[in-house]
């Protein structure tokens, strides 16, 4: 095996790089939680009493 | 083994800055704002009752919907916004957003709007904001755009058809009604965009985009402002005519529509470079009151009809 540096390059963010990431993470987490709670929700008031109906 | 940084600035390496803010604003806020608000008129106005969660979430679904065509505009446009004033600060040729997560911003949004608004509403609707997404982004901002100086005049009906959405969600139907809420904002579009035309023409102009007053002349479009005036002015007023609205209503819109047609004719008569082009800069800031106002005064007497009847 032939001998050599083996070097890896990794990405180093800047501040700004790093809180937009951060701010784009926390939205994105609320958007997708609010979508849940949304849809959970909202097929209880569209089915209403026949979300009990299940066949078997 | 060692481990280097890579600088962030070059090019090859695209680590987003973008903040949320960003691709809210890729979905035309203000646009956002008008469908909501026409939406929600044309559901109050619909002689049905919805359970209150699902009637939020169909409003959410339309805005999100038209805030998806915004990005798709956008990813597409890039070029062209960035060389008028306008809309150069825009997220994608600012550079805060890629044209490629424009694109996949608005897509993913086309497809969760319309997957909901279809299986916790009806899928009419769904029906009509994915045709109304497809006709902003593809009719409008692929073909239409570039190619006529009537882009606005049959791209206006993507604006149009909010109400219509916000109908069908409520009855599962499209009705005589819906199609005079869509004609209103149909025939306020020319108008209310060629005024702006009209006073913007350098920036149509080094964009090479074909509005109206730069390819047939700052006459024909006075005297298209004019015709269409008119036909707005007369459409203002059906809702009273085909009584799904008052006589006041009526009056009032009258009313308006005597002062949209008298600012038009202003255009048409008056209207010059030679004058800063203020009867042109009065029309368009009267056009958004007048949207604004007649939709609100429908949506205030659909109100007080649920309340006392």
């Amino acid at each position: 095996m032939a001998e050599g540096k083996f070097t890896q390059e990794t990405v180093a963010m800047t501040d700004a790089q790093k809180k937009a990431q951060r701010a784009r993470n926390i939205v994105i987490a609320l958007v997708l939680v609010a979508f849940v709670v949304l849809l959970y929700f909202g097929t209880q008031a569209k089915l209403g009493a026949n979300i009990l109906q299940r066949p078997l | 083994m060692s481990v280097e940084a890579v600088d962030t600035n070059r090019e090859d390496v695209l680590i987003s800055s973008a903040l949320p803010s960003d691709y809210y604003r890729l979905m035309k806020p203000r646009v956002m704002y008008l469908v909501i608000f026409t939406a929600f008129v044309s559901m109050l106005l619909a002689p049905a009752t919805i359970n209150p969660l699902i009637g939020f979430i169909a409003i959410l679904c339309i805005s999100i919907g038209a805030g998806a065509s915004g990005a798709l505009n956008m990813w597409y446009d890039a070029d062209i916004d960035a060389v008028m004033d306008r809309t150069a600060k825009r997220p994608v040729p600012a550079g805060s957003v890629t044209a490629d997560q424009a694109l996949s911003f608005g897509v993913i949004l086309s497809i969760f709007s319309v997957m909901t608004l279809g299986l916790m509403v009806n899928w009419l609707s769904a029906f009509l904001l994915a045709f109304t997404i497809f006709f902003y982004a593809v009719i409008y901002t692929m073909w239409l755009k570039r190619s006529t100086p009537q882009n606005i005049v049959i791209g206006g009906a993507a604006g149009a058809f909010p109400p219509m959405i916000g109908w069908a969600a409520m009855t599962g139907t499209v009705t005589v009604e819906s199609i005079v809420l869509f004609a209103i904002i149909f025939l306020w579009t020319p108008p209310h965009f060629w005024a702006l035309a009209l006073f913007r023409l350098k920036d149509y102009e080094n964009a090479s985009v074909p509005m109206l007053p730069n390819v047939a002349g700052e006459r024909s479009t006075r005297n298209q402002i004019l015709v269409y005036a008119i036909l707005l002015a007369l459409s203002g007023t059906l809702p009273a005519i085909l009584g799904f609205a008052s006589i006041y209503y009526g009056a009032f819109a009258a009313a308006l529509g005597a002062r949209f047609l008298w600012l038009s004719y202003n255009v048409w008569k008056e209207g010059s470079k030679k004058n800063g082009y203020s009867f042109e800069k009065k029309l368009f800031g009267f056009s958004i009151f007048y949207l604004f106002v007649i939709f609100a005064a429908l949506g205030v007497e659909a109100i007080i009809m649920r309340v006392v009847g």
